[in-house]
């Protein structure tokens, strides 16, 4: 690692500790920067060198930060299944971070059933990642339902990304 | 800031005192059955109010909202001012029957406004005009002040609407709303609310924190909605006169949702979700007694109360997708009763206890239905991309719901329907709004 990248982890580890929020969408124009750099609206600042196997944008990249589901579905696929055991081997050698994993739906379902079905995507993750040795006392979830979409169209190309569960990380398990 | 419910609640102390009308048996009084929906609105005449004193403009702008309150249901067709014969220049100067008859007016309201400092005084009376008689019971002077002047208009529309069909009225109502801004995948919101036609908006919040599907209190004093604000969807309780807020379930690692008050106020029932798994749940407000209502491995959510309290309608998706229960309010299994195909959620009992809106959504179109209690008789109001959402009006005669149009630049916006799947409009906002829930009728 770097210094530099070392500094700007260690500037994100106090943004992060200083906010308790992991809303990291906030008002929905800018949060802060522990974003995945998926969206369009989320800080990609302070995520490290991509190049770093310890840093974050190493992590949402070439690990893989999300995991995809079908329609009206929270079953983990076999491809999903790949990435979370690829996110569980990172996270036991990374022990530092915490860990928020948010579940989204797409935008065909009502409001509050989206909220369910995202908590339960979300959940599916967490589960997996326990039986793979993480730490349930690193980890959080958040559900969004279908307010916080990645892509915007409204035919299946964008929907099958929108329902996803993300894990995001920030520094300071334990904390 | 202060919240307008507060403020009209308190100006408007209104004096409410029956004019003496001339005892008169109408033989054939107008009169519109509105389940069976209309076709041919009845033809009204409202001259600008008279001004009795100081009211300048104030007679103009009342008359207008009462006229647009009643073409507004669809069920009133106004005459419109260059065609009348007449005019009122006197509220007790006798009406020219005949002059109206001419143009085919079945029904006239005529008014009179005053203004005193910040002190108004409006009278009015309806008249059947085919019988020549004043519409009994349709007279009334409110006084206030001049803050509060559509209320005036409102109340004045009400009476009208609600002595020629028989149904409660509705128009001396609010809206609370989530307004809306910013692109599609950041969208912005926060609480706002309105009057039901649009008019007099305020926010309640700011948009820092993602906030969803407010609802009224039975009194129309407190919002319970869903806020973001402490990171995770938490259900919260503000009141509307201090816009004092506080989240109401804060166990560590759930998220609650979709919360609604009983019919006497005192609990909430909504979602809690742990591990994954939603289930409903009570809460008594004063207490903070929880009770769980359901018990089930499958998505619960939506509960709304049937309005004697002693139900509780709700969404499950445990047959595989989302269809809607009812079951006592204590809880348990709850029978299914939506019936037909597709997926069926956010169920709303009527206030009149005698439907159950929804949002059903079926071979990639949304719709606001309305079914009887049993499931029996499901009618399908509206047809869209997506809607969804319905909320009832006081008298539970007409819906309003949420509307969003499809693609990147796909927006909110809100609109009404009476149970007749008739009169389908939309509702004048700033921007883009979404989640509507209409309060009670004012007091």
């Amino acid at each position: 690692m770097t210094l530099t990248s070392k500094a700007l982890l260690f500037m994100a580890a106090l943004t992060l500790a200083a906010c308790q929020n992991p809303d990291r969408y906030g008002s929905g124009a800018g949060g802060p920067g522990d974003g995945t750099g998926a969206g369009g609206y989320i800080d990609t600042t302070g995520l490290g060198d991509p190049n770093d196997p310890r840093s974050i944008a190493y992590f949402n990249q070439t690990v893989g930060d999300r995991v995809l589901f079908a329609v009206d579905q929270s079953t983990l696929s076999p491809e999903a299944r790949t990435v979370l055991q690829g996110q569980a081997n990172w996270l036991a050698q990374n022990p530092a971070y915490a860990i928020i994993i948010e579940g989204h739906a797409d935008e065909q379902g009502t409001r509050d059933y989206n909220l369910a079905l995202g908590a339960r995507r979300a959940a599916a993750v967490q589960s997996f990642l326990v039986s793979q040795g993480v730490g349930s006392d690193r980890m959080r979830t958040i559900s969004y339902g279908k307010e916080r979409p990645i892509e915007v169209c409204s035919t299946e190309a964008c929907y099958s990304k929108n329902r996803r569960a993300v894990t995001v990380l920030s520094v300071g398990a334990g904390a | 800031m202060r919240p307008a419910i507060r403020i009209l609640s308190a100006v408007l102390a209104m004096a409410l005192a029956a004019l003496s009308v001339a005892p008169a048996l109408a033989q054939d009084p107008p009169r519109i059955d509105i389940t069976i929906g209309v076709i041919d609105p009845m033809p009204f005449a409202a001259p600008v109010f008279v001004d009795e004193g100081g009211a300048g403009d104030m007679a103009r702008n009342l008359s207008r909202v009462v006229i647009s309150d009643l073409v507004g249901t669809g069920l009133f067709g106004e005459i419109p001012e260059d065609a009348h014969i007449s005019r009122v220049s006197s509220f007790d100067g006798g009406v020219a029957f005949e002059d109206w008859r001419a143009v085919n007016a079945r029904v006239l309201i005529t008014g009179a406004v005053s203004v005193a400092g910040d002190r108004i005084t409006v009278k009015f009376r309806a008249y059947d005009v085919v019988n020549g008689t004043a519409i009994e019971g349709a007279a009334l002077q409110f006084a206030g002040t001049t803050a509060g002047w559509r209320r005036m208009a409102h109340k004045v529309a009400d009476v009208v609407y609600s002595k020629i069909t028989g149904e409660g009225g509705y128009f001396d109502s609010r809206v609370v709303f989530v307004s809306e801004s910013g692109p599609k995948n950041a969208r912005a919101k926060r609480l706002a609310v309105m009057d039901y036609d649009g008019a007099n908006v305020q926010y309640l919040t700011d948009s820092a924190a993602i906030v969803l599907a407010p609802r009224f209190s039975p009194a129309g004093d407190r919002i319970l909605y869903t806020s973001y604000e402490s990171g995770f969807p938490r259900i919260t309780l503000m009141d509307v006169g201090s816009l004092e807020r506080r989240a109401l379930d804060e166990q560590p690692g759930t998220m609650t949702f979709a919360p609604r008050f009983s019919p006497d106020g005192s609990t909430v029932v909504f979602s809690l979700e742990r591990g994954g798994n939603s289930d409903i749940y009570a809460l008594n407000i004063r207490s903070g007694a929880l009770s769980q209502l359901t018990n089930a491995p499958s998505i619960e959510t939506a509960p709304s109360f049937s309005p004697d309290g002693s139900q509780i309608v709700f969404e499950s998706d445990r047959s595989g997708q989302p269809q809607i229960y009812v079951m006592p309010a204590s809880g348990g299994e709850g029978r299914r009763v939506s019936g037909g195909e597709g997926r069926y959620g956010t169920p709303v009992w009527s206030p009149r206890g005698d439907l159950i809106a929804f949002t059903k959504q079926n071979a990639g179109r949304f719709h606001i239905g309305v079914m009887r209690t049993d499931g029996s008789e499901e009618r399908l109001l509206t047809a869209s991309f997506l809607d969804e959402g319905p909320t009832w009006s006081p008298n539970g005669r007409v819906i309003m719901f949420t509307r969003e149009t499809s693609g990147a630049g796909g927006q909110a916006t809100l609109w009404s329907v009476d149970i007749s799947g008739r009169n389908l409009k939309q509702i004048p906002t700033e921007g883009p709004a979404s989640d509507p829930a209409w309060s009670p009728l004012l007091p």
